[in-house]
């Protein structure tokens, strides 16, 4: 994918940098501000794919920040960082318009995966879209029907195995964690003891791929899953 | 008082005038005479003399030396016949037209008696006075010394002494009141530290073993000498070290926060039979392929006010635990359940296995551990996943129980309060 625009909003300088060095290692453009209003004057001067905004900012706070952008009607997608994890905290960053959280400390690849989910929002296949069909490469699914097609040859599938390709294919070629997985496929946000998630892609496998080549289910080291024909990643 | 027997004899004297008008000196005379007769004990004087000084009727042979003639109010003194000494007297004296007239009663009773309430006053005022400044000195005093020992005992305790307690003397009063309270309170102040440095403790032997090998491995990848190739796998074991890490704290900020009893402002409804459901659905996969039967026994319509996301971490702990320690080919059944116990109803969600168990003289014990984090434990994810159902469970005011199932363990979380909801379909 082309590299994102990325403004982080951080004020923990080597925090920053790390996340900077770590943006442009992986194809992406970023710009840092190191305060509230530093970072409110670049938002809104500039064009972004996404922001990241840490929650406790000096000065202008970053739930200040997203509220006053999105009052004077900048929707760039925003990802909450913040050392807070409570429900209540995590409802009222996204109440102000925050468009997803991650508590600190946060593995690099989970904060990657999730920008790159919120850049693709605005895209077909994406969350919101209306649709009633997805695709992608030769597997088909029919929301309305619940049937899923590769090929042209029907599978079936249990309802979970339904809706964990479902939301695959609504990020295709995007890595989703294993975190974003039980969140988006079940609702629930904790750690499982036991990596259950990869049980569920196993399950979800031998229905897809098994009999099917090129796998497009692919696993991303250190970091999750992502549908993906094998050659692109290359 | 005084002024009561004058009037009296204002009353007697203006009675005798008109005696003496209607009927003349010799009327009065007459009954002059007949009321002295009456007066055996002098109690009341009465005298009626002529323009010349001599006596015409009364109980007095004369007009006393030191009286006036005509005088609105007298005292006098006389010496009388069976009394202890001179008796005094309060009297009045009119002019008549032919002669003067004296009336005086005898006050030295009621003047004895004044004399003794005014010194029984003066006295009472004085001993109460006296009592009263010693008493209150005696009150003021206690008062400060208790007040004092509890400043005292506060003051030990700021300074580090986190044992101490304030004395209570037993009186039942509302310094011993104060100092119940309060040491409730160093009581549930203490039982908080002590909660935090357990915390605190456990947290450092979760972290301290793999924060070292972390650095260990970072101090080898530093080294000059080593193959580019070798830095590349060492790093990669860093970074996933540095990952069961921030798990390992994670779960302990989850379990900090439920013991904390944190965001019971954000409870929601929660309903236990798709909560089941959602963690049955969660574990399925796993089950089967550990070649374990998962089983669902699920009752509609169980609501309990709670943290989502938190039971569902707890009643995911269990599974992972009962999958965990069930041999192949055993059963796991999760279950959610409204039940009645001494005609209340409460709801349970239950995680039962056929593995090994718990065998009874232990299971109290493995309770306890529930409720302190394990000291010795090795992974990670075991005790604290089992801390973390204990704290859950607290927080949701919900029992822990740990039971028989005849092989096997069954965990249940009991709600004592379950939401009233209608049963479906009504």
């Amino acid at each position: 994918m082309s590299g994102m625009k990325v403004l982080v909003i951080e004020d923990d300088v080597a925090a920053a940098s790390y996340m900077v060095r770590g943006l442009e290692e992986s194809g992406h453009v970023a710009s840092v501000a190191h305060d509230g209003r530093d970072g409110l004057m670049l938002a809104a001067s500039q064009t972004f794919d996404v922001l990241v905004i840490d929650r406790m900012l000096p000065g202008l706070d970053g739930l200040g920040v997203i509220r006053t952008l999105r009052a004077t009607g900048n929707r760039t997608p925003v990802l909450v960082l913040s050392a807070l994890g409570n429900v209540d905290d995590r409802v009222e960053g996204l109440k102000v318009g925050g468009d997803d959280y991650l508590v600190k400390p946060y593995a690099f690849s989970e904060l990657l995966a999730r920008l790159e989910a919120l850049t693709r929002r605005g895209q077909p296949n994406a969350e919101q879209a209306p649709t009633t069909q997805l695709r992608y490469s030769d597997l088909s699914m029919d929301l309305l029907g619940r049937r899923v097609e590769r090929r042209g040859k029907r599978i079936d599938l249990q309802p979970r195995e339904f809706r964990l390709l479902e939301v695959l294919l609504r990020h295709p070629e995007q890595v989703l964690t294993r975190t974003m997985l039980l969140e988006k496929v079940w609702d629930y946000r904790f750690d499982p003891q036991t990596n259950i998630i990869d049980v569920h892609i196993s399950r979800l496998r031998q229905k897809i791929d098994r009999d099917f080549e090129p796998p497009l289910i692919q696993t991303v080291r250190g970091s999750g899953y992502a549908l993906r024909i094998p050659d692109q990643t290359a | 008082m005084e002024r009561q027997t004058e009037e009296t004899i204002e009353a007697e004297l203006t009675g005798l005038r008109e005696q003496y008008r209607d009927l003349g000196i010799f009327g009065l005379e007459r009954i002059i005479a007949q009321r002295a007769a009456e007066e055996k004990h002098l109690a009341s004087i009465y005298l009626l003399i002529d323009k010349r000084g001599v006596p015409i009727a009364g109980n007095l042979p004369a007009w006393p030396t030191d009286v006036e003639t005509v005088s609105n109010r007298f005292r006098f003194s006389l010496d009388l016949p069976g009394s202890s000494g001179p008796r005094r007297f309060l009297g009045r004296s009119v002019e008549l037209d032919q002669g003067f007239l004296l009336v005086a009663r005898d006050i030295e009773d009621k003047l004895r008696t004044q004399t003794l309430l005014v010194n029984a006053i003066a006295l009472g005022s004085g001993l109460m006075l006296v009592f009263g400044v010693i008493g209150g000195f005696v009150m003021s005093r206690w008062m400060l010394t208790r007040i004092e020992s509890i400043n005292r005992a506060t003051g030990q305790i700021m300074a580090g002494d986190l044992g101490r307690r304030i004395a209570v003397d037993g009186s039942g009063d509302e310094f011993d009141e104060l100092a119940t309270n309060l040491n409730a309170m160093l009581e549930r102040i203490e039982r908080l530290l002590a909660g935090m440095r357990e915390v605190t403790d456990n947290i450092a032997h979760d972290l301290r073993t793999p924060l070292t090998r972390l650095r260990s491995r970072l101090e080898v990848a530093l080294m000059k000498d080593i193959d580019p190739s070798r830095t590349r796998q060492l790093l990669e074991e860093t970074a996933s070290d540095a990952e069961g890490l921030i798990a390992t704290f994670n779960a302990l900020m989850n379990i900090a926060r439920a013991e904390a009893g944190e965001q019971r402002a954000s409870w929601e409804l929660v309903d236990l039979g798709e909560l089941v459901q959602d963690i049955f659905d969660l574990y399925e996969p796993l089950a089967e392929e550990r070649d374990i039967g998962l089983a669902l026994e699920n009752a509609a319509g169980i609501t309990v006010a709670g943290n989502r996301q938190m039971l569902a971490q707890a009643l995911a702990n269990l599974t992972d635990n009962a999958i965990k320690y069930t041999p192949e080919g055993g059963h796991v059944t999760l279950a959610a359940a409204q039940t009645r116990e001494q005609a209340r109803r409460i709801a349970r969600i239950t995680v039962s296995d056929d593995g090994p168990g718990i065998p009874p003289e232990m299971r109290q014990k493995a309770l306890e551990r529930f409720v302190r984090l394990e000291p010795e434990r090795h992974t990670p994810g075991n005790g604290l996943g089992l801390s973390l159902v204990s704290a859950v469970a607290k927080l949701h005011d919900a029992r822990l129980e740990l039971a028989d199932n005849e092989p096997g363990l069954r965990v249940s979380l009991v709600f004592e309060r379950p939401v009233e909801t209608a049963p479906p379909g009504a």
